[in-house]
């Protein structure tokens, strides 16, 4: 098939950047967005001109380096795929393909297509762990984790940190991944401690990289391990109920 | 890297993450995003509730002049004798006028917040799959609302803007009023702009409030139609009729 | 030079060595600890998790990674499970039968007392995961759950859905941003190691380049930890990320740590066949699949047909065929090299004629087609997302893939190399695993190495030092490694040529792949010692990096790992030479029973080949550390 990819390309953080249009003849269908991008590169590197600079790595939809808005749409029109794994056999109605950046103020622009995330490790490092030292753990089967319990907490762990979440979101939010990452551990009973100060870290370190959440959703549908809203919905709850918890109670049960 | 907050912090202390909150526990949940959600969210809850209620009084207009009116003298002399005339009246409209400050003090910060959030838009096309026109026109339509309700108070609350106002002729100044097309179809425009706000204000209320459960969580967009659509067809209902001649004099 | 490989195992019974070692080992008082300083390079399973703890004992960290973040190295990618001796499922698990199968796997080529120490503190792993949160699978009662995995006869190995190196991994990330907020840990991200500064023969501090800036940086400690996992891109495809690379240990062998080993890799039998000529990398499917799928070929040779207009009798299920007893179920090795030979003799099927079929047809008019999704559902998800083929109706193509790596930097009992405070964990190392690796054992190991092993076997090297600071760096042995590194990446920008950094690497990978593959034969390997020095030559005189150093250049970067790949890929080829055997990852086809399957030489053969780097263009030299095996019996595998 044949299609014009047309690519943002910016040459550093504070360059200017503008869109090129390259025309790609002969590619195949069967290949993925990002052989594309190799194609093209080595097109251009032949040609003497510098490639396009993207991140990504497994290729395989689970690290969550590949970052790209491809027609107005975090990681493309296909559900629950992350770019790595969007191939072109799903692209075959586009003459033009438009590829831009993340854009958000926390997710500034190092080169072309690459952005810096380290805001999403700001988050994990302002809360997103139960502390466990090493060695000090008791049997694991001690901690009885109900079923559910424990795959409403997978379900929020499938979080691969790629955020398109924050980049799909009208409002450049970043409530979805801290919600996925907070309601991981708070599901669990291991995370119960450190529940209530955990929240207060992470959405304070989050509201100091992004936006805010306004429930548009948007989120949910970009998020390549359609991750639910539902944890946004957790993560504020327990934002308001931890302004009113007195911290010497919280060894209690209930 | 540049937090949104504090463009005079170094980098340094933003890599370790300082975050600098107020200590007074009112004012550091109000500097919070999320704070200010759940704000707006109990504040549009109240402003639901007078909705609805506004919706149901006004509906009196269909039984009679006598009606109406009964029931606008009885908002003036609620609580008494217990209270003076108008007290429980005005601490109700106290309350809405907090309510609606909060809300829009909020809306309006989050809003400046957002715009921070993204200094450089797509330069290409989005193409939104689940974000609506409702839930991307809140602050136009939340605008709208705004300034319809200063027009609302001039016309039937002042009387500034309806040549024929008399004071406590509730049915007459209504009938009034809508009589004029231009003002029946500036109302009719309004509660639309409102059903929308209505619309996904009502379903963005519960995840902001961290009402959640995936059992009834089918219920809350079910709830958040049938609203927005009871008040479009209750508050349109009268200046349509007025207007057209069905309800009159 | 004369290099005496002491792995240094602890005297006395097998099972006491771990114990009597920990006790004897010397200790770093805890007010001490502080005065140290560890530099961690590789943010996967094992540096993250010993970063980490070496954190919460109060050293002081230095991690470079060259992601983004930590949370995407390569552990992430692994599916199936991290196995554990905890017995919860009763079913006669014990640390003595994970240590006899690890060993037995491995075909008798690793260490029996490491070996035995990973069974250890495999239980102690599933402890520390589950405090941390990771969200392994439950039974309804809150109980964890356990699967069966690669063949084992014991339900031992412990999972997340399919994403069970993704928890792990995050599990260790989070306990190492934790440290990174408390400041014990200083993280550098994208910051690629590319020297090891060693001084007076101890290994004192890294270089490394900045990629976004292209600043050159050392970074000097008490002790550098490499885990940077494994090579088994030198192949181009494989299921390894595409940044997975060879260099921090290769630069470590060119300054005199012994590489072990090379020649052991994996080859993983169910995966995804290429599709074309610009395919970037392969994705494994799991290898569960095998357990109702029916592998089969068309009879005859070049039979173009589609798969349901070839009738039964023209089918061949050579697996079955060939191996009654175990049928599609046959070890790893040995299903990937029936797959090769069917489709070396043109039996293969697809556009390419590159794979044979896994066919679930007869397993759904079994089963009924639920219970496969319910099984499979997320792998035939998954596979026809890939190839667009839905796999309920058209068998799936499937083929083998490098996926792991069993050699890696020599180690002694400490996981310390031949370079003294020098120490290497997880894949990069070649310890556990001998020439072939259980599967779901590869989490473990890397998790053992980082939580339990290095934290423990580091004061001995530490103690020691207490008192003596950092070789500061500005010493001339930082200067020369700065020198160094600036020159080679300006040696790779000036060569100005005229094929890309790719076209070399998938050049290596092809000589790799048809003479140092599945199966390695004399003329196969002494032709690939030929053209690997001549692809090697013809890169730096005609390879074109275009950009500069100053800025976020990824040719750049990947042209310094294929310079290195195209260095180790002769040293793996030369190791896989020398073992004139066939053991567990390397199968030379001069070595096999009368049935194709693989022959050790025990005699000749049971011991550890380390290399010695001794400058560009010599041969390397070997050294030998040889193995004994005193608490298991040597014996031959058979799967008839």
């Amino acid at each position: 098939m044949d299609l014009n990819l047309k690519v943002w390309r910016q040459a550093g953080p504070d360059a200017t950047g503008r869109f090129e249009i390259y025309p790609m003849h002969d590619v195949s269908e069967d290949m993925s967005f990002l052989e594309l991008f190799d194609v093209l590169n080595e097109q251009l590197e032949t040609r003497g001109e510098e490639p396009v600079a993207f991140d990504h790595d497994c290729r395989e939809g689970i690290c969550g380096s590949c970052a790209m808005m491809i027609d107005g749409r975090a990681h493309g029109p296909e559900r629950g795929t992350a770019t790595c794994q969007l191939h072109l056999r799903k692209l075959t109605d586009r003459e033009t393909i438009t590829v831009e950046p993340w854009r958000a103020a926390g997710f500034p622009i190092i080169k072309d297509l690459a952005v810096d995330r380290s805001a999403f490790d700001r988050i994990v490092e302002a809360g997103g762990y139960i502390t466990a030292p090493t060695g000090a753990a008791r049997d694991a089967n001690e901690i009885l984790v109900p079923k559910q319990a424990s795959d409403a907490a997978m379900d929020a762990a499938a979080c691969i940190g790629c955020g398109a979440c924050v980049a799909a979101c009208p409002n450049g939010a970043g409530q979805l991944f801290t919600a996925a990452k907070y309601s991981h551990l708070s599901l669990l009973p291991q995370g119960q401690p450190e529940r209530f100060t955990r929240v207060v870290s992470m959405v304070e370190e989050m509201e100091r990289w992004f936006g805010s959440c306004t429930n548009h959703g948007e989120c949910e549908a970009a998020c390549p391990k359609e991750i639910s809203v539902n944890f946004i919905a957790m993560l504020n709850r327990d934002y308001v109920k931890a302004q009113f918890k007195n911290p010497a109670l919280s060894g209690q049960r209930h | 890297m540049k937090t949104l907050q504090d463009s005079t912090k170094t980098s340094d202390d933003n890599a370790k993450g300082s975050t600098r909150r107020p200590t007074n526990p009112i004012r550091r949940f109000w500097s919070s995003a999320v704070g200010k959600k759940w704000v707006m969210a109990v504040s549009g809850l109240a402003l639901l509730g007078f909705v609805f209620v506004h919706m149901v009084g006004n509906l009196k207009i269909f039984l009679g002049a006598v009606h109406l009116d009964e029931y606008a003298e009885w908002l003036r002399t609620l609580g008494e004798p217990a209270l003076p005339r108008t007290v429980v009246l005005w601490g109700m409209r106290l309350g809405l006028i907090a309510a609606f400050g909060l809300h829009i003090v909020a809306a309006a910060q989050l809003t400046r917040m957002n715009h921070k959030a993204r200094p450089v838009r797509y330069q290409s096309r989005r193409d939104y799959v689940a974000a609506n026109f409702a839930s991307r026109t809140m602050r136009w339509t939340g605008v709208i609302i705004a300034l319809f309700l200063l027009f609302h108070l001039a016309d039937l609350t002042w009387g500034t803007t309806n040549p024929d106002f008399v004071r406590g002729d509730t049915y007459d100044n209504v009938i009034a009023s809508f009589e004029r097309v231009p003002v029946a179809i500036l109302y009719i425009l309004a509660n639309i702009a409102l059903a929308i706000h209505i619309f996904h204000g009502s379903w963005s209320m519960f995840q902001s409030l961290g009402w959640n459960n995936p059992r009834w969580n089918p219920i809350r967009r079910y709830f958040a139609v049938t609203f927005a659509a009871v008040i479009a067809v209750g508050n349109i209902s009268i200046p349509l009729l007025v207007v057209t001649g069905v309800v009159g004099k | 030079m004369a290099i005496s490989l002491d792995g240094g195992i602890p005297s006395g019974s097998i099972e006491r060595k771990w114990d009597d070692y920990k006790f004897s080992v010397k200790l770093v008082n805890p007010a001490n600890k502080r005065k140290f300083n560890v530099i961690v390079v590789g943010s996967g399973l094992a540096g993250a998790s010993a970063a980490a703890t070496l954190a919460e004992l109060g050293y002081r960290v230095t991690m470079l990674t060259f992601h983004d973040s930590p949370r995407r190295a390569h552990s992430i990618a692994a599916q199936g499970g991290i196995n554990a001796a905890k017995n919860y499922q009763n079913d006669g698990d014990s640390v003595q039968r994970l240590f006899y199968d690890t060993v037995k796997g491995g075909d008798y080529r690793s260490r029996e007392a490491n070996v035995y120490r990973l069974a250890q503190v495999s239980v102690n792993i599933i402890d520390q995961c589950v405090a941390q949160g990771v969200p392994f699978a439950r039974e309804y009662g809150g109980l964890l759950d356990n699967r069966s995995f690669g063949g084992a006869q014991v339900s031992r190995t412990f999972y997340a859905r399919g994403q069970t190196g993704q928890q792990l991994l995050l599990g260790a990330y989070q306990a190492l941003a934790r440290q990174v907020r408390l400041g014990n840990v200083e993280l550098n991200n994208r910051t690629e190691m590319l020297d090891l500064v060693v001084k007076d023969g101890v290994a004192c501090g890294v270089v490394a380049r900045h990629l976004v800036t292209g600043a050159v940086r050392s970074f000097s400690g008490h002790a550098v930890v490499l885990a940077t996992g494994g090579y088994g891109n030198v192949f181009f495809l494989s299921t390894n990320a595409k940044a997975s690379n060879v260099t921090a240990a290769w630069r470590a062998h060119k300054r005199g740590a012994l590489m072990a080993n090379p020649c052991y890799t994996q080859i993983h039998p169910t995966c995804i066949p290429a599709s074309d000529d610009f395919q970037s990398k392969l994705t494994l499917m799991s290898e569960s699949l095998r357990n109702d799928g029916r592998i089969w070929v068309p009879a005859t040779p070049n039979d173009v047909r589609s798969p349901d207009q070839i009738p039964e009798s023209d089918r061949d299920y050579y697996l079955e065929r060939r191996y009654p007893a175990f049928g599609n179920l046959v070890p790893r090795d040995v299903a990937s090299r029936a797959a090769k030979r069917e489709v070396d003799s043109g039996h293969g099927v697809g556009p390419i004629q590159n794979g044979v079929y896994l066919d679930f047809e007869s397993a759904v008019d079994r089963l009924g087609r639920e219970v496969i999704e319910e099984r499979y559902g997320n792998l035939f998800q998954m596979y026809e997302r890939i190839t667009g083929e839905d796999p309920y109706k058209k068998p799936m193509r499937i083929y083998p893939a490098v996926h792991y790596t069993m050699g890696g930097l020599w180690v002694d009992y400490n996981l310390m190399s031949n370079v003294p405070g020098l120490y290497v964990l997880g894949e990069a190392n070649f310890s556990d695993h001998g020439a072939n690796r259980l599967g779901a054992s590869a989490l473990m190991q890397g998790l053992a190495d980082g939580y339990f092993v290095l934290p423990a076997t580091i004061g001995a090297h530490l103690a020691p030092l207490l008192g003596t600071e950092p070789v500061p760096t500005d010493d001339p042995v930082f200067r020369d490694a700065e020198a160094n590194v600036d020159a080679q990446v300006h040696r790779l920008l000036s060569v100005k040529g005229t094929k890309t950094v790719d076209h070399f690497h998938r050049e290596l990978g092809k000589i790799m792949w048809d003479h140092c593959g599945m199966a390695r034969s004399a003329e196969s390997l002494d032709e690939a010692l030929t053209s690997i020095p001549a692809l090697r030559d013809e890169f730096w005189s005609d390879v074109r990096v275009l950009g500069e150093n100053e800025s976020f250049n990824q040719s750049l970067e990947r042209a310094g790992r294929v310079a290195d790949f195209l260095e180790f890929g002769e040293l793996l080829v030369r190791d896989a030479r020398h073992r004139e055997e066939s053991c567990g990852g390397h199968f030379r086809v001069e070595h096999q029973t009368e049935e194709g399957e693989a022959l050790r030489n025990d005699d000749d053969f049971a011991y550890v080949g380390a290399w010695e780097w001794t400058g560009e263009g010599n041969t390397p030299e070997l050294h030998k550390e040889s193995l004994t095996f005193d608490n298991v019996a040597l014996a031959q595998r058979s799967y008839k």
